[in-house]
């Protein structure tokens, strides 16, 4: 069972801002989803390397060349709140 | 011609030959998607430069300029794909308002190979659902009957294409949410094997089980597409270098002395009585066209969804981390930045931006990958998804596809699963391995339900293997049940 305590962990690691009746939900979902993951843990995986990209890719590194993709006034055009091409947000330190 | 019924080569063939123009084409689908979407809710944004789009395809045209294999064919595209200068919004709150600067490599690749985007649709929130009833922009409804769930995440695809509201629709794929839906409608779709089509550009949600496909109304239409959008891209070192095959024109309905395996698991899942019929004729028709049955096990598929809903929320959790506030999408309103710590900015941020299923997940991930329990979990699941992935290609050793049902049954109804997240998730029972193994698959309709709902059946490829499940489903398409029948919004 995930209580509460972890519940408000978890969110806090997660930045996510939950109301009361959230994290109660959630906390009887995560403890159902895991439940199930039980039978999982009984396998045997000693020795097994983990999985990570399923088909086999050969490793490609393109050439190291300098090229316009976007201007500054294109990716910052998106922001919420600017000032000029930077990103305005609250103080850090 | 008729635009309805019409496959991408005769489009093309009569937009190149002026028999009919671009723009024509497009109006005509523009048309239908203002008199039906009301009704759907498939499309959630239309193109301002669809026409403009399409008279630049005719103007090419008559000037003698070479044009693409699918000039002026139009297509709706999943809204997790970003389109250069037309929202992209994943679904979400979070990116209610976002207008990407580029194109994702499938929308560049369609869009050079001829293609007219129409505009952008319906999806469960960032892919997270399997009825689209998790979409900030409302739900989506079968246009076979619309109380019914047109599937998910790619609802809004499946859901116009099976209603004709485009030629061709992509969607996008991580545990069955383009075979799921394309079953649902009664089209077909395709989950090209991990590393066939570049990710570059499609808003990211478990990356290492993510993957774009058509979803079309035939399989030669299916075979056209991927032959657009598949191959190596210098912006996805994911994508393989593999060349791609002329899928198209090596399409046959010739597959005698083929070798289908049979999952000894799938047989004793419990299936809807329409789905068991629909599948024990599926085998019926094969027998007739001369393939040869094989019994094959893959016994870790029994725990494919734990499994699956696992490696796919601590995928996640850690590629939703961006959606902060600070660069694009949503922001929570706040009076005065100079009193606000980051930390309380970033939460209710996201806190707000994000629906229920998302948090939902988010939350399931950051407990998997945190501090103590990373080993036990995500990591355990990644050994399990080595040996269940090695058990697929000994299976395929000794056959050349898989068969099965897509789904345990045929569409559910509205708001029916939406509280019981468990029935939600054993939905994906049959898709969720494909992706964890990194296969190809696809959904082909091949029967009805008795109430007249489509059943699509399940083929299931090796790596890189798209051919052989195409032509298989090229064959039962030419017996299928559905086949000429449309939903009632024809």
């Amino acid at each position: 069972m995930i209580d509460q305590k972890t519940i408000e962990q978890i969110a806090k690691l997660a930045r996510l801002n939950l109301k009361p009746y959230e994290a109660e939900y959630y906390s009887e979902q995560l403890s159902k989803v895991l439940g199930h993951f039980q039978h999982i843990s009984a396998i045997d995986t000693n020795g097994i390397e983990p999985l990570v990209t399923p088909s086999e890719i050969e490793f490609y590194a393109r050439p190291d060349e300098v090229v316009k993709v976007n201007s500054a006034e294109e990716m910052v055009a998106n922001a919420p709140e600017r000032a000029g091409h930077l990103f305005k947000v609250p103080p850090v330190v | 011609m008729d635009l309805l019924k019409a496959g991408f080569k005769e489009v093309k063939d009569a937009v190149t030959t002026k028999k009919i123009s671009a723009v024509e084409v497009t109006k005509f689908f523009l048309a239908r998607t203002e008199k039906l979407n009301p009704k759907l809710n498939a499309f959630i944004k239309m193109s301002d430069t669809a026409l403009e789009d399409a008279a630049a395809i005719d103007k090419k045209i008559s000037q003698g300029e070479t044009v693409g294999p699918l000039a002026g064919v139009a297509f709706g595209i999943k809204d997790m794909l970003c389109t250069k200068g037309l929202r992209t919004t994943a679904g979400s709150k979070m990116l209610e308002n976002f207008i990407p600067p580029y194109d994702a490599t499938v929308v560049t690749r369609l869009k050079n190979a001829g293609v007219v985007v129409l505009g952008k649709l319906n999806q469960d929130e960032f892919a997270m659902g399997s009825s689209n009833e998790t979409s900030y922009f409302g739900k989506c409804k079968n246009p076979w009957n619309e109380d019914y769930v047109p599937g998910g995440s790619s609802g809004g695809s499946a859901s116009a294409q099976a209603a004709r509201l485009a030629m061709g629709t992509i969607g996008t794929d991580t545990g069955g949410s383009i075979r799921q839906p394309s079953s649902f409608t009664g089209i077909v779709g395709v989950k090209p094997t991990y590393g066939r089509v570049s990710r570059y550009g499609i808003v990211a949600f478990a990356s290492s089980l993510d993957q774009a496909g058509p979803m079309v109304s035939s399989v030669e239409d299916a075979a056209l597409t991927l032959e657009v959008i598949c191959g190596h891209d210098k912006m996805d070192s994911t994508t393989s270098q593999k060349p791609v095959p002329e899928f198209s024109k090596n399409l046959t309905t010739n597959i005698k002395g083929m070798k289908i395996g049979i999952l000894k698991e799938y047989e004793k899942g419990v299936l809807h009585p329409d789905v068991e019929k629909t599948y024990r004729a599926s085998l019926e028709s094969l027998k007739k066209m001369g393939v040869e049955f094989v019994d094959v096990s893959v016994s870790l598929t029994e725990f494919a969804v734990p499994m699956y809903y696992l490696i796919s929320a601590s995928e996640a959790s850690s590629n939703l981390a961006r959606y902060d506030g600070v660069k694009y999408g949503f922001r929570a309103d706040f009076k005065d930045l100079s009193s606000m710590n980051l930390d309380d900015f970033y939460s209710e941020t996201r806190g707000q931006g994000f629906g229920t299923e998302v948090k939902r997940r988010i939350m399931l991930g950051t407990y998997c990958l945190s501090s103590g329990y990373f080993d036990a979990y995500y990591n355990k699941a990644c050994q399990v998804r080595r040996m269940l992935r090695d058990q697929y290609v000994e299976a395929f050793k000794k056959c050349d596809a898989i068969l099965s049902p897509v789904t345990t049954s045929p569409a559910f109804k509205l708001n029916e699963r939406s509280k019981d997240t468990l029935a939600m998730y054993m939905n994906d029972i049959f898709t969720t391995s494909t992706n964890l193994a990194g296969l190809t698959g696809l959904s082909v309709p091949f029967g009805l339900s008795s109430e007249g709902l489509p059943i699509g059946m399940q083929l299931t490829g090796s790596h890189f293997e798209e051919q052989k499940i195409l032509n298989i489903a090229y064959a039962l398409e030419s017996v299928s049940d559905v086949k000429g029948k449309t939903p009632h919004v024809f």
